[in-house]
């Protein structure tokens, strides 16, 4: 009892210093929604969070993407794993639904992709959503062992998202501009571009992170990865 | 001082930050303690989704919103390495004392 007691005192410290900092915080900071909206005009898009995600703090954002590859070979470098466990078949009622439901998730992912630059989304929601939908399919048994045994394919979807974005970054250092200093009037497009690589590659991390390693022809060693 | 809706955020914020931290503490299973990490990282979502929506001036500030927007994938992402680790973990010591089923 006594030992469950203290067990819980680094939490209850944890939360007293917490609440206590986080009350004792200025009430309405001006925070940097003005110097966002300020700028916003020449950033490319009207929604001044994919603005602060791709333009502003693009850097930032190009670094999340290679966290995201990085997680992904770290899982692969784990343990390989039969792609015949993907290609059960699944129960009729998933199946079925599955047949209505992944244009519709595919299509809502796209609206996703492309209202971010005006309003609320962009490649991280898009790009969740579509995951979701290979998560899905994987349970539904709909993808096809081919599709996951076209390793370099997969590997391609993997890090065009991170390509993508370095190449954009510093394909407009030709122009004259600094690493992602995207130029005038380009914005917009540039960033839909990005985005769209981006989400490719969101989406398609999860849905692999879901498998849980490397994909692998049964009873065979793993093939060789192109180095 | 804050309004009364924000405070309720942010304590419930640290709450979910203590909680996390109690599990993490607890360690009993490696999958509960991912799932601790997990809430500790909502509650931290929690708190700057909070303070995101009351600077001054109506808009909300947009840097903490695309900061906990790429936080959540980049969350979820570490936590399918974390759980590929604690699978691979559970092999390695299933086949060091022989039950590893076949």
């Amino acid at each position: 009892m006594i030992r469950r007691t203290i067990g819980w005192l680094p939490s209850a410290l944890a939360f007293g210093v917490l609440s206590w900092a986080l009350l004792d915080l200025p009430a309405n900071p001006p925070g940097l929604a003005d110097a966002a909206l300020r700028s916003l005009e020449r950033s490319g898009v009207a929604n001044p969070v994919t603005a602060v995600l791709l333009n502003y703090r693009g850097y930032d954002t190009l670094l999340e993407v290679a966290v995201l590859l990085l997680a992904i070979v770290a899982v692969w470098s784990l343990q390989p794993i039969s792609t015949s466990s993907v290609a059960e078949p699944a129960a009729p009622i998933l199946s079925s639904l599955l047949r209505s439901l992944l244009p519709l998730l595919l299509l809502t992912s796209g609206y996703l992709l492309w209202i971010g630059a005006f309003a609320p989304g962009g490649a991280f929601q898009g790009g969740a959503l579509l995951g979701g939908a290979i998560v899905l399919m994987l349970l539904g048994g709909l993808f096809r062992r081919r599709l996951w045994q076209r390793l370099a394919l997969l590997q391609a979807s993997l890090w065009v998202g991170l390509a993508v974005f370095i190449g954009v970054g510093m394909g407009v250092m030709f122009g004259g501009g600094r690493f992602l200093e995207y130029p005038n009037g380009h914005a917009g497009n540039l960033i839909l571009l990005i985005e769209t690589a981006a989400l490719l590659s969101i989406s398609v991390t999860l849905g692999a992170l879901f498998f849980g390693g490397r994909p692998s022809l049964d009873g065979e060693p793993p093939p060789e990865a192109n180095p | 001082m804050t309004d009364a809706p924000n405070a309720t955020f942010l304590l419930a914020g640290a709450a979910l930050f203590a909680l996390g931290l109690r599990g993490i503490f607890a360690g009993v299973t490696p999958l509960r303690q991912i799932i601790a990490v997990n809430v500790m990282g909502n509650g931290v979502f929690l708190v700057f989704i909070t303070l995101a929506a009351r600077v001054a001036g109506g808009r909300p500030d947009p840097v903490p919103q695309a900061m906990v927007l790429t936080g959540i994938v980049v969350a979820v992402c570490a936590t399918g390495l974390a759980l590929t680790l604690a699978v691979r973990h559970r092999q390695e010591q299933n086949e060091r004392s022989g039950t590893s089923p076949p």
